[in-house]
């Protein structure tokens, strides 16, 4: 692990251990708790995404499994949660071999299509109910609290801690994979495929170890989800989620992990304190949030605007030097940006 | 199950497929030219059920159809020139992701204008069913077939026939070496924009009087419509056509199997037949692998 990681580690822990402290509005909390949700959705994503090349419209699907899976083990069939925790996410994985297995090889939109016409059918069947477990558009209730080392999870602040310790083991983890071996044939295939495969990486194994670790990630956050609220219905696992997520990685930049959090942070956030504005206008905001990103900053909106900023701020104090001719020509910019 | 069951389900599955049939067609044409499948296809079908709904309270049917297709055409090049233009020289995830946006922004402004509640529209003829061999067909199911085949001819003499036309397959077949021979990609693209919003326009508006249109319709026949694409092969005329009518019957023959919730699955059908066939053949029934092999993306 890189020195700016661990300092960004300690920095982030220390942020989530103060917070409490001045937001400790349950309200606020609750907040934090889908921040760190999405969160753990969208690493897994930033990583498949930014690494692979590839986009996965059905992340919604994937956390709709979960969600169902934990639901339906625990309310109906009287499971234990954290068992059905682990079956839910091996069924999830499974589906998403079956996907990912014949669309990850080719090149391609192939994947993204065929996610999100998982998503939708996930949403559909869950729907649907054909089987009368899913309880149809009205969804269930009666999914029992999750207890952690036999501490119930039964409180906002409870929960805040246990998903956001959750989103640092699996940041942790993460950031150790890119810079692994693993990590280094990632960033290889995004470099140019042909070329990693040249150099005898095996694209399609990374690309779909990669997408069933996304799945996985948010087959776990949709279990949590399920035992958070307690009730699922489909309504909240619709495709406009699964772009939600996408939108969410890519303000932060796509290849970036910690741009993926804050990305998921600010948009959860901005989505919750303007709920009456998004409620009507979420589509067209994620429309332009996700044109305006890709024509402008392609590097995500944080990095991107630091640079946009450095070039001006270069080509500002340039200008500056020539017109006053014996000034210093350094510039406090960084001059490489402003070309 | 008896053979007129058998070819009442045949008529669904002609009328439903010959709608993938379309919006498979109008992938076609923007893959060919620009090697990106466009995710706002779908949007491109939801418009021009909304504008034909619009226009046909205040015009007879016969004016609204061409200014409906007309008004699709306008946004499709808009949103060629405000997006896709901009990032023309961008990889190909960022464009997929630009067209993944521009569809949310026609989605969401669609929301806007129309809310969120479904439409009908008049059949355009009488809605007596028809009686053929112990099975009944309505007249729009007829609608939607002649439309379908007029767009195929009328699309097979402009692409054999018009200098544009020959422009577009060279371009399909090599874009460098078509742009080195002075045909202008860039006015290629904008073109293949109208042209594929035209189409899925004209399917929006005749599958209208039958299933209704509401905002969020679009991503269902987007994503038919591919499978319906790459079942016949990524590119091809024919294979669109072919590939949207075989998944129409087959969905529709799938909703009458005699199990529990089978036509709550229907759905799923086209995605399954896509996943079967990007297992064992990616490149489409009329595709050849090493044709696919060169596209860019």
């Amino acid at each position: 692990m890189s020195k700016k990681n661990l300092i960004g580690l300690i920095v982030l822990i220390a942020f989530l251990l103060v917070i409490p402290r001045f937001f400790g509005n349950p309200y606020y909390l609750g907040v934090l708790v889908w921040s760190g949700l999405y969160s753990l959705i969208c690493m897994g994503l930033s990583l498949f995404m930014g690494y692979c090349g590839q986009i996965s419209l059905g992340q919604a699907g994937f956390y709709a499994l979960g969600a169902y899976g934990s639901g339906i083990l625990t309310a109906r069939f009287g499971f234990e949660p954290w068992p059905a925790l682990a079956v839910a996410l091996v069924a999830c994985v499974i589906l998403a071999l079956g996907v990912g297995l014949p669309t990850l090889r080719l090149k391609g939109h192939y994947l993204a299509m065929a996610t999100l016409g998982f998503g939708v059918i996930i949403y559909v069947v869950a729907d649907a109910d054909p089987f009368g477990l899913t309880g149809g558009p009205s969804g269930f209730s009666g999914i029992p609290k999750l207890s952690v080392f036999g501490l119930a999870l039964n409180d906002e602040l409870r929960w805040y801690y246990f998903v956001w310790a959750t989103v640092l083991i699996f940041l942790f983890f993460l950031l150790n994979l890119v810079n692994s071996r693993v990590g280094r044939a990632l960033r290889s295939i995004h470099g140019g495929e042909t070329a990693a495969k040249a150099m005898g990486v095996n694209v399609a194994k990374y690309k779909t170890q990669a997408f069933l670790l996304s799945a996985a990630m948010a087959s776990v956050a949709g279990s949590f989800y399920a035992h958070y609220v307690g009730f699922v219905n489909p309504e909240p696992f619709n495709l406009e989620l699964s772009i939600h997520l996408v939108t969410m990685v890519v303000i932060g930049g796509v290849t970036n992990l910690w741009g993926a959090i804050a990305g998921t942070v600010l948009l959860t956030v901005l989505t919750e304190g303007f709920r009456t504005f998004f409620k009507e206008y979420r589509l067209l905001f994620d429309g332009l949030i996700l044109v305006v990103i890709m024509l402008l900053f392609a590097e995500g909106l944080f990095l991107g605007a630091a640079k946009k900023v450095a070039a001006l701020v270069a080509r500002a104090s340039c200008l500056r030097s020539r017109r006053r001719p014996g000034a210093s020509t350094h510039s406090t910019g960084n001059p490489e940006a402003a070309s | 199950m008896d053979p007129s069951t058998i070819l009442q389900y045949t008529f669904a599955g002609i009328k439903i497929g010959g709608i993938y049939a379309m919006v498979a067609l109008g992938f076609n044409i923007i893959y060919n030219t620009t090697g990106i499948i466009n995710f706002a296809q779908g949007e491109f079908v939801m418009l021009g059920g909304m504008f034909m709904v619009t226009f046909s309270r205040i015009m007879p049917l016969g004016a609204a159809f061409p200014i409906a297709v007309l008004a699709v055409v306008i946004v499709g090049c808009f949103l060629e020139r405000a997006t896709i233009w901009p990032a023309r020289n961008g990889s190909v995830i960022s464009l997929i992701m630009i067209t993944i946006g521009g569809s949310l922004l026609l989605k969401g402004l669609a929301m806007k204008v129309w809310g969120k509640s479904s439409f009908p529209l008049r059949h355009f003829s009488s809605e007596e069913p028809i009686k053929i061999l112990e099975a009944t067909i309505q007249p729009q199911t007829l609608w939607i077939i002649s439309v379908l085949l007029l767009v195929v001819i009328v699309l097979a003499l402009f692409f054999k026939f018009t200098l544009t036309g020959k422009a577009m397959r060279a371009c399909a077949a090599n874009r460098p070496a078509a742009s080195l021979c002075g045909i202008s990609v860039d006015r290629l693209v904008l073109l293949s924009f109208a042209l594929s919003a035209g189409i899925g326009a004209v399917a929006g508006i005749v599958i209208t009087p039958v299933t209704l249109v509401n905002y969020t319709c679009g991503s269902m026949y987007a994503l038919k419509g591919f499978a319906a694409a790459v079942l016949g092969g990524l590119g091809i005329s024919t294979g669109a056509v072919v590939g949207g009518l075989t998944i129409g019957l087959m969905e529709c023959y799938g909703a009458a199997l005699p199990f529990q919730g089978a036509s709550s699955y229907k759905d799923g059908i086209a995605l399954l037949v896509l996943l079967i066939f990007l297992c064992a053949k990616p490149s489409g029934i009329f595709g050849r692998a090493a044709i696919s092999e060169l596209k860019r993306f």
